[in-house]
């Protein structure tokens, strides 16, 4: 019997294996194809102080192994989450984090002052990482100080799990991952997307509607893995792994790598199932590699001495 | 626990049928009962083998044979993912999401209803001809095409009800747009049904507004999930941007800012 328990920095998952915001709706979405209870967590669809209507249509671009999305954190609004949806998910037998994001530093504050109020979410993802809004979102995320600044104040008015999605859209995520854990996050999650274009050639238009957007998918996994082993041997706090994971052993990857936990993204419009077959996966992995607990995985990469990383 | 209404299947391809240099009709089997299905729901079709196609392809209900346990799926080769399934050999497992989407609302008793689609739109018309057939509720189809190859599955639909045909060549039924067709001009209808690209979905919506016609459209926006949860495929309405794919692909044309 392999112990799937993680303990994110007092919050505790019956597994590593979480689904990413914006690709798994409020769960409910989900229910029909797998139980939900089955999973380590779920974070919700990024939620902001007042409602947004998100960018129009076309918001999505198909690309190789993966995906462009220009979503623009469309929702109702914080108010609406916790009067209409709340009542909904709360029974659901997983942890179910809240996505916030916001405009201002102060909106990113009363977000989660909101939040905070509801017995059942145990914790919310800082989202200072959306590419797909034209205030805040990934301009706090890609500077060491804007990013200091939104995650202290929201420390400070939110007692429960802080996790802070980090953007990959930066030259140093060591150094944004420090200045998020000096602010006082509880845990760190990382990729974002990556922004990305596409272009219709024989109509010589962009194919979104804000022109740029958000990579995702299987293609970006390769980034992703490189960022998270870069943050977690700079952090001391545990790290959330997520970008391209389509497949147990993808997740693995990211846990040798260093994260304590994943999120599972665009492989959830893939396969609706996918989620609790990775943790399938990663049970049969831990009993064919002699592991009995999955938090022997985290950082059990080996390096050896022939392999130096030449950046570091 | 909710209860279950969309499911993942592996379903076996028993048919593909070529019907146009551009159009297939593949027919899927299961051994065990297809779920219920309703006229404007859709499957989200995972194709392998198609190097750059990442995502599902959202593809309208064309049919459901209850006798053989069949759902039929007719198939415009658009891009390389479609090009890719329409060429799955018959005995492959084909695995779907289904359904999918809202569906057509039935018409009030003594309500004259018309059918109207154009091109592969013409799919989901097929299985809602033959429920209001089932019901004993007379069913006329007006089909539009560029020319008479392009009409598709005409022997089907004369099954279920009255077809008119227009063709912008004159190759078939009346030469123009479906807008342009006489049985317009002969008949009353109360309650419009289409599906089909878009400007022709557009120029229809706006004959049924000015008549005062209950008029519903099926949409087709780009689709990433198909199940509510990316937010993609959302139309601009006057209830704010919503999800072709749940709270659609069947909207009344009041609703929508066309």
């Amino acid at each position: 019997m392999v112990d799937l328990k993680v303990n994110l920095n007092g919050l505790e998952f019956k597994n590593p294996v979480l689904t990413a915001s914006g690709t798994f709706g409020y769960g409910e979405e989900f229910t029909d194809f797998f139980d939900l209870s089955r999973i380590g967590g779920i974070i919700v669809k990024g939620t902001t102080l007042r409602s947004r209507e998100g960018n129009p249509y076309p918001r999505m671009a198909e690309t190789a192994s993966g995906m462009l999305n220009a979503v623009g954190l469309q929702n109702k609004g914080v108010k609406y989450f916790a009067e209409s949806i709340y009542p909904r998910i709360k029974c659901f037998d997983t942890n179910v984090l809240v996505n916030i994001s916001g405009s201002t530093v102060e909106e990113y504050a009363e977000t989660a002052e909101v939040i905070q109020l509801l017995d059942k979410i145990p914790g919310i993802e800082l989202n200072i990482s959306c590419p797909n809004v034209k205030q805040g979102g990934m301009s706090f995320g890609i500077t060491a100080s804007g990013a200091e600044k939104v995650v202290s104040a929201v420390r400070k008015v939110y007692k429960k799990h802080l996790m802070v999605k980090l953007s990959p859209n930066v030259t140093n995520i060591a150094e944004i991952a420090k200045a998020v854990e000096f602010a006082g996050a509880d845990s760190i999650s990382l990729i974002n997307t990556i922004l990305g274009m596409a272009i219709d050639a024989e109509r010589r238009r962009p194919l979104l509607s804000t022109v740029t957007g958000g990579l995702s998918g299987a293609c970006i996994k390769p980034v992703a893995l490189r960022m998270v082993w870069q943050t977690a041997k700079a952090v001391k706090i545990p790290v959330v792994g997520l970008g391209g994971i389509s497949s147990a052993t993808d997740a693995i990857e990211f846990l040798l790598a260093g994260a304590s936990a994943i999120q599972v993204g665009t492989a959830n419009f893939i396969d609706p199932a996918i989620a609790p077959k990775i943790v399938d996966g990663i049970v049969a992995y831990c009993e064919r590699q002699g592991f009995k607990s999955v938090v022997e995985l985290t950082d059990a990469l080996i390096i050896d001495e022939r392999q130096t990383d030449c950046r570091n | 626990m909710q209860e279950v209404t969309s499911f993942i299947l592996d379903l076996e391809l028993v048919e593909n049928r070529s019907i146009h240099a551009q159009y297939v009709l593949m027919k899927f089997h299961d051994n065990k009962p297809l779920p219920l299905m309703k006229p404007g729901q859709f499957a989200q079709v995972r194709i392998d083998g198609s190097p750059t196609t990442y995502l599902r392809r959202p593809i309208s209900i064309n049919f459901i044979d209850t006798l053989n346990n069949e759902i039929w799926l007719l198939v415009q080769k658009i891009g390389d993912g479609t090009k890719t399934l329409a060429k799955t050999p018959v005995g492959t497992k084909v695995n779907m999401i289904l359904p999918l989407g809202n569906s057509f609302s039935m018409p009030k008793p003594n309500e004259f209803v018309l059918l109207i689609g154009g091109g592969v739109g013409v799919a989901p018309l097929l299985l809602l001809g033959k429920q209001l057939h089932d019901q004993q509720i007379p069913v006329k189809f007006l089909l539009g095409a560029r020319s008479s190859s392009d009409l598709l599955e005409l022997d089907e639909f004369s099954k279920y009800g009255m077809v008119y045909t227009t063709t912008e060549d004159g190759s078939a039924g009346e030469k123009g747009y479906v807008t342009q067709h006489s049985v317009l001009n002969s008949c009353v209808f109360d309650r419009i049904y289409t599906c089909g690209p878009k400007p022709m979905m557009q120029a229809v919506a706006n004959y049924a507004k000015l008549r005062g016609i209950a008029c519903e459209v099926s949409l087709e926006n780009l689709m990433a999930c198909g199940i509510g949860a990316c937010l993609c495929c959302v139309e601009d309405t006057r209830e704010g941007h919503v999800c072709a794919c749940t709270d659609g692909p069947v909207f009344n044309t009041n609703v929508l800012k066309w």
